[in-house]
């Protein structure tokens, strides 16, 4: 039965068949797979198509569950919760919520204006962009359950820890006036299946058309520290016995701004040449959670001692992950 | 009438915005498109998925994209 499930997992979600084929194609074209041009082809064209293939399926499905939950039913929903029920939930229903920063604003200041309180929302925004259901299964297919299981729990650690202290901080002066002036809608329409699987299909060619770009760059630099770049400079940077290495990861990965997606092949090509798990995650998380573009988006509507906090708490939490994977790096190989 | 696409200029917005030109023009109206993407005079209308359409000062809808024929209607 695990042989079954272990073949399964192989085939469909890491997509070995593809690997194989794809090697067997450029052996044929006369290319060396194991030689460092044709290893990066390899590597490349194996990683772009895998990836485009799972997230075309995973963000259909995903769109498809996230139609059930508009930000009006959210934000009755998380209305609903007291104490740190309402971080958790807010922190779960952050997973199934938009995959782009740009929506989050809005939401902020949908749930803001309902009267939520602030390490509720925070919960939420910290916990959207940095996990969802597609990046989970894309961890999974790229390195193995275990660590996509661990990575989902720490993200919805972080977002609940991360939104109970900005609760607690007393910060409600520090959000823009406009935000609590703004008036609460409560119309939902409901969707027919139909329509969800309409919006779905919608939401698919948006989001590729939005992060194609972020996964070529991303698969590109990953093929090119696969193949290229020798273990030893980058052992000496990031390597498992650096204790710098986790903040060197996290502070390059802040104001990066990019969809997991195109962090995952780097962080594959990373673990490959013996960087720490922590550390990987660390700068995978740092990229989406933290971003110059999302910061400027937050300020318009929070001052700036909110969003110190924000960012401080976020990077403590990313910090600590690091550190904590590194130290049990051995539980998931 | 004033016709006016609430977001931060996303793909389905601009979409959003040529729909409800195409169908004021279909509808022989004058209209005048305006693109808001202020957070703040977003937020003044309560929308909570962009693009949001305002006729009029009136939301008339959020977080999807209408068809030309689905805005002729609420002219």
């Amino acid at each position: 039965m695990s042989d079954l499930l272990g073949w399964l997992n192989d085939q469909l979600l890491r997509m070995e068949w593809l690997s194989d084929l794809v090697g067997y194609l450029l052996s044929a074209a006369g290319l060396d797979v194991a030689g460092p041009v044709g290893g990066s082809i390899h590597f490349f064209v194996y990683d772009v198509i895998k990836i485009f293939a799972l997230l075309s399926m995973l963000i259909f499905a995903i769109s498809w569950v996230q139609s059930f939950f508009p930000p009006e039913r959210t934000r009755r929903i998380l209305g609903g919760y007291s104490g740190i029920g309402a971080n958790l939930a807010g922190a779960l229903l952050g997973t199934i919520t938009p995959f782009c920063s740009c929506s989050s604003i809005p939401l902020f200041i949908g749930f803001t204006a309902a009267g939520l309180p602030l390490g509720v929302t925070f919960s939420f925004l910290i916990s959207s962009p940095l996990v969802d259901l597609a990046s989970v299964i894309l961890i999974a297919s790229i390195f193995n359950w275990p660590i996509a299981l661990a990575y989902v729990s720490v993200g919805i650690v972080i977002a609940v820890a991360g939104g109970t202290l900005i609760g607690r901080a007393g910060m409600e002066q520090q959000v823009e006036s406009f935000v609590y002036a703004a008036p609460v809608i409560d119309g939902e329409g409901s969707m027919s299946r139909g329509e969800r699987i309409v919006y779905a299909g919608d939401q698919v060619r948006e989001i590729i058309d939005r992060v194609w770009p972020y996964v070529l760059v991303g698969v590109g630099i990953g093929a090119a520290i696969h193949n290229w770049i020798p273990e030893t400079i980058i052992t000496a940077l990031l390597g498992q016995d650096k204790w710098w290495s986790v903040v060197l990861a996290t502070v390059v990965g802040i104001p990066m701004y990019a969809d997991i997606f195109g962090t995952l092949p780097i962080a594959e090509a990373l673990v490959g040449k013996g960087v720490g798990l922590g550390t990987v995650l660390a700068f995978m998380m740092a990229v989406t959670a933290l971003s110059l573009p999302s910061m400027i988006m937050l300020k318009r509507v929070v001052k700036t001692p909110l969003l110190i906090l924000f960012l401080a708490v976020v990077t403590t939490g990313i910090l600590a992950i690091g550190y904590l994977f590194n130290s049990f790096t051995h539980l998931f190989t | 009438m004033i016709i006016k696409i609430l977001g931060s200029g996303c793909r389905k917005c601009v979409a959003l915005g040529e729909n409800a030109e195409a169908a004021a023009a279909a509808a022989g109206k004058s209209a005048e498109i305006v693109k808001v993407t202020d957070f703040a005079e977003i937020a003044r209308y309560g929308v909570m998925s962009t693009p949001g359409l305002v006729i009029d000062e009136k939301l008339i809808s959020s977080g999807k994209v209408l068809t030309p024929q689905e805005i002729a209607r609420l002219l």
